[in-house]
């Protein structure tokens, strides 16, 4: 159990360290709306990993980019569209609510609501059959 | 009679919902998921300036481009596809394209060993050693290739060497004036 836990420890301190090294952000709020974007933001080369987790060169060229934004006073959301602008809804791993995203956002919830509703019916229908008479 | 029709109605569903799942992961399976759509499509080509590779004197900016349609590669001396694609630019170059370059996260004097060997079929090349201003372009691998009409609006991005096919169906019209 201790070297299962040893283990993990050194895996999570793995995936850390690729920002871990930098310094911080003059303020506190900057800091952290900078680690929620690295987060948030896929590597475009890697695709399954985020910026926070990415080694890829281009990864250390966007965090230096998302760094400076941060740094120059840029918002959540003037960093988002930056990004939108130039790799697409892609980009982030929780896209906005657009007309293109719509089914992605939709789609679980109407699947539900159908499955709810077949449901439903079939309960319906079947109290509404006649009780078999006993022998 | 006509409840005995629902149901079987009904038992016919999941049946459509397969199909239609059967649909979506087919049309999946063909696609190459590296291959992500550029957002520049439709829009103004980012303005750029930056030093000329094989004059470091002279910067060379997107005003700097031949009025037309125009053709940016984003190439380095260490990108494996780049070699792949070579002797086809090096093709347009000689039939005279207005095929520029982007030279990315690379160094200068690697690019500038690599052109003397293969040689160089662009009519400039700009020099992005820290991808600043592939970031711009959403450059996320090279090579790609951009396609630029005549008003400097974004036509295409290839990703991935390119080739007399892709070049035949979507930069040659571009190029030649032919769609709007």
């Amino acid at each position: 159990m201790k070297s299962l836990a040893t283990v993990l420890l050194v895996l999570m301190a793995a995936s850390a360290a690729a920002v871990d090294t930098e310094a911080p952000l003059p303020t506190a709020e900057q800091q952290s709306l900078y680690r929620k974007l690295l987060e948030e933001v896929r590597c475009m080369v890697c695709q399954n990993q985020n910026l926070r987790d990415s080694d890829a060169p281009l990864a250390r060229d966007m965090r230096r980019e998302l760094r400076r934004m941060v740094e120059g006073g840029a918002s959540e959301d003037d960093v988002k569209q930056f990004l939108l602008d130039r790799y697409g809804d892609f980009a982030l791993y929780r896209p906005r609510l657009a007309p293109n995203t719509l089914l992605l956002w939709a789609g679980p919830g109407v699947i539900v609501v159908l499955a709810l509703g077949s449901i439903a019916l079939a309960i319906r229908r079947r109290m509404q059959m006649p009780i078999p008479e006993e022998d | 009679m006509s409840g005995r029709r629902r149901i079987r109605w009904v038992l016919l569903l999941p049946c459509a919902v397969l199909l239609v799942m059967v649909y979506f992961f087919g049309v999946s399976l063909g696609r190459d998921p590296s291959l992500v759509p550029s957002p520049l499509v439709g829009r103004p080509a980012p303005e750029f300036s930056l030093p000329e590779l094989l004059d470091s004197d002279t910067t060379f900016s997107r005003q700097d481009v031949e009025e037309g349609p125009w053709m940016l590669n984003v190439w380095a001396s260490w990108c494996s596809g780049c070699i792949v694609e070579h002797e086809f630019l090096m093709a347009l170059g000689r039939a005279g394209a207005p095929l520029y370059g982007l030279n990315w996260k690379d160094g200068n004097a690697d690019a500038m060993e690599w052109l003397q060997l293969r040689g160089n079929p662009y009519r400039a090349i700009a020099v992005d050693a820290d991808g600043r201003a592939g970031i711009d372009w959403g450059v996320y691998g090279a090579p790609e290739t951009f396609l630029i009409d005549a008003d400097g609006i974004v036509r295409y991005r290839h990703v991935g060497p390119l080739d007399g096919a892709v070049f035949a169906d979507v930069f040659l019209p571009v190029l030649e004036g032919q769609s709007q």
